[in-house]
């Protein structure tokens, strides 16, 4: 239940998360918050449970212990008397449109065009009208810069319009939180820039944002936060400045000069 | 429903459906035997630089893909003789079912020759191999590694198709299947068991084939 | 070969072989029609369904597809009137061919289903769809187009095994040329007009799903 929210609670609370995938422990106790308006970065090397505590915000994977919680509300279950029972599909589904996830592989419905890419959802989820939902669409692909592109199908589209016009599909719901999920890693390089650049004006305009990602450069230009993770736990998590810098642990020391940053 | 099971008619005359799966699955042998040959020939003709050769294998893949096999059996059984080409049973029913078989193989051989890279024809040139030569040993082997899961179901799929020798009165399963639910009356006992027959062959072919695919298969490729 | 022979007797039987081709036609359809309503549903079955659906749906379909369809013929027309379902000769060919139809549907349904990435049911998910709105908006319409020429090829195999109905006695065009080959001998010219009968159907099956594939193809 929604136990409100005063200014300084924080949108997103993660508290103690566990994952297991079989026999192989993924999430070792992972404890973040994520503040209205802020933007966090996550970095670490690959199985370093960056990308499954991402997935773990909108229940696109299970978690075994711990708490997710959007707004004081518990994604995907519910506690009471100390026992956890998993929500309905229809209330977790409801819970999934207070976040927006852009995905890796962009993941864009192929046999639709951009604009009916955006309005499925909200026509949908969020049961609009056509009209209005058109309306809202359009908006949002002219912020992405591809409101010429809208009849487009995504496959008469360069992987840095797919991914821009799945941020726009994203961000159409009115999502409280933004996942992104190294979304520019599948990226030719020069593809890059142009969606970085509308991550970066969705950040100045305050969209609260979580990203998972490899692009150590954009992750000190955009992040009020940046948390590293290693081996399931968070090694350590501050200010760009600082992280990048100045970096207090040596796994993350190490980390950074393997990645050349 | 007052039907009581009894299998007994069945397993009396077991040793007919027995035979008659032997000959079902020796009739698909033999025809698959030609209709490969058969539709080897086709495919190449379907690549051929001499439009000819492309025509008359294409007419051939479409004519008789495109016909009912008991449309095809019936003709050569009972119109062809007409003309004075006179088979017995059999004989027509291997004839039918190798050309038959040769129309649907040749368009799997020729899907896997089309997706071999041309540079194996180029270094078997390079090498100094007559075209033949590259055909034979280079070619068709790697080809035919490619494309054995398809000719598997195709091969099991022509096997199911034997049972159409029985519209000609050709003694394989169905038709022992058939005499005996017509004499015993015992029907659900009959095609259950008929079936199974069947269901357990093509199981049986199916894990030889994918023993071979295993044995000849390219080390490294494919699959984990 | 008397030509002219032939086709004066092919005029006189034309309303038979009409009526031949009109009852193959309809046998094809019904078969068709509600195999593939009955194979989508198998397929979602086979590919979202628990454990024991999904076992109870494998023996049905690999007991359909490991029976010849001669032999799935025959045991539902003898075996129907048996067990107390009076169906005549042409009902329970055509519940035979239905059958044979789900059974293949079904399997390339899945397949088409097992073909769709992952990504697309995350994606969807992430935008709050629900499975049913998944399904519907999502996934069908790309398994569908996928598998249309898969689809189009089981069609005309149905239409080839409605021929196999001409041995337990149901009028369609193959036992309707057989009773003419029976009065005037014409046996070559018939079977061979017949022949080219089904082949104008297969055909023009095949290319009314070209038709079809080209209409509902994503633009790239």
């Amino acid at each position: 239940m929604n136990i409100g929210q005063n200014m300084s609670s924080p949108l997103l609370k993660i508290e103690n998360l566990h994952k297991s995938f079989g026999a192989l422990e993924v999430l070792r106790g992972v404890d973040l918050t994520v503040s209205k308006g802020e933007v966090v970065s996550l970095i670490g090397s690959s199985g370093s449970g960056k990308t499954t505590s991402l997935r773990c915000v909108n229940l696109l994977e299970d978690y075994d212990d711990g708490v997710v919680a959007i707004d004081g509300e518990q994604i995907g279950y519910q506690t009471g008397n100390g026992n956890r029972i998993r929500r309905s599909e229809k209330e977790i589904a409801a819970q999934r449109s207070m976040t927006g996830m852009v995905f890796q592989q962009f993941n864009l419905f192929p046999h639709i065009s951009a604009l009916d890419n955006v309005t499925l959802g909200l026509i949908k989820v969020k049961k609009l009208g056509k009209v209005e939902a058109t309306a809202v669409a359009e908006r949002w692909l002219e912020r992405v810069g591809l409101i010429d592109h809208r009849n487009h199908f995504p496959s008469q589209m360069s992987g840095g319009q797919q991914q821009r016009v799945a941020i726009a599909r994203a961000i159409a719901m009115s999502p409280k939180l933004m996942l992104f999920d190294e979304v520019t890693s599948a990226l030719d390089p020069e593809l890059v820039s142009e969606v970085l650049n509308v991550i970066q004006d969705l950040a100045t305009e305050g969209m609260t944002m979580l990203l998972v990602t490899h692009e150590m450069q954009f992750a000190h230009e955009v992040s009020n936060k940046v948390v590293f993770m290693h081996e399931g736990k968070i090694v350590e998590e501050g200010p760009p400045k600082i992280i990048f810098k100045n970096p207090e642990t040596r796994r993350l020391a190490e980390f950074l000069k393997r990645s050349k940053f | 429903m007052n039907y009581n099971f009894n299998f007994d008619a069945v397993w009396r005359n077991f040793d007919l459906l027995m035979s008659g799966l032997g000959l079902g699955l020796a009739l698909a042998l033999v025809s698959i035997a030609i209709g490969c040959v058969l539709g080897l020939l086709v495919a190449f003709g379907m690549i051929s630089k001499n439009r000819f050769l492309r025509v008359i294998s294409g007419i051939y893949i479409s004519w008789i893909r495109n016909t009912p096999i008991l449309v095809l059996i019936l003709f050569v059984y009972f119109a062809l003789p007409q003309t004075g080409f006179m088979l017995g049973k059999i004989e027509s029913f291997i004839f039918t079912l190798s050309i038959y078989s040769g129309a649907y193989l040749a368009e799997v051989f020729r899907s896997g020759l089309v997706s071999l890279s041309p540079g194996i024809r180029e270094s078997g040139l390079a090498i100094g191999l007559t075209e033949f030569k590259i055909k034979r040993y280079l070619i068709i082997p790697i080809m035919f590694r490619n494309v054995l899961p398809s000719l598997s179901n195709n091969f099991i799929s022509l096997f199911k198709d034997t049972s159409l020798a029985a519209a000609i009165a050709v003694p394989e399963l169905t038709f022992y299947a058939r005499k005996i639910n017509v004499e015993t009356f015992r029907v659900i006992e009959t095609w259950l068991v008929a079936s199974a027959i069947y269901i357990v062959a093509c199981y049986a072919i199916a894990a030889l084939l994918r023993s071979f695919e295993r044995k000849l298969a390219i080390p490294g490729r494919g699959h984990k | 070969m008397d030509i002219k022979y032939f086709l004066s007797e092919a005029w006189i039987a034309r309303s038979a072989l009409f009526e031949g081709m009109l009852s193959t036609l309809e046998i094809s359809l019904i078969a068709i029609l509600v195999g593939s309503l009955l194979g989508v549903f198998v397929g979602l079955l086979l590919t979202y369904g628990n454990i024991y659906l999904r076992f109870l749906i494998r023996i049905y379909t690999d007991f359909l597809r490991g029976t010849p369809v001669f032999v799935l013929i025959l045991a539902c027309f003898y075996i129907l009137s048996i067990i107390g379902i009076q169906l005549n000769a042409f009902q329970a060919g055509v519940f035979a061919l239905t059958l044979f139809c789900s059974s293949h549907v079904g399997e390339i349904f899945r397949g088409a289903l097992l073909a769709i990435p992952v990504g697309q049911t995350e994606a969807s998910k992430s935008i709050g769809l629900t499975f049913r709105q998944t399904f519907f908006s999502v996934l069908l319409p790309q398994a569908l187009r996928q598998i249309l020429p898969t689809w189009v090829n089981t069609a005309t195999e149905i239409v080839k095994a409605s021929t196999l109905l001409s041995i337990i006695g149901v009028a369609e065009l193959l036992l309707s040329a057989q009773q003419i080959i029976s009065r005037n001998f014409l046996s070559l010219e018939f079977y061979f007009f017949v022949g080219f009968l089904y082949f104008l159907i297969n055909y023009s099956i095949e290319k009314l799903g070209r038709y079809f594939e080209r209409k509902v193809a994503i633009p790239s």
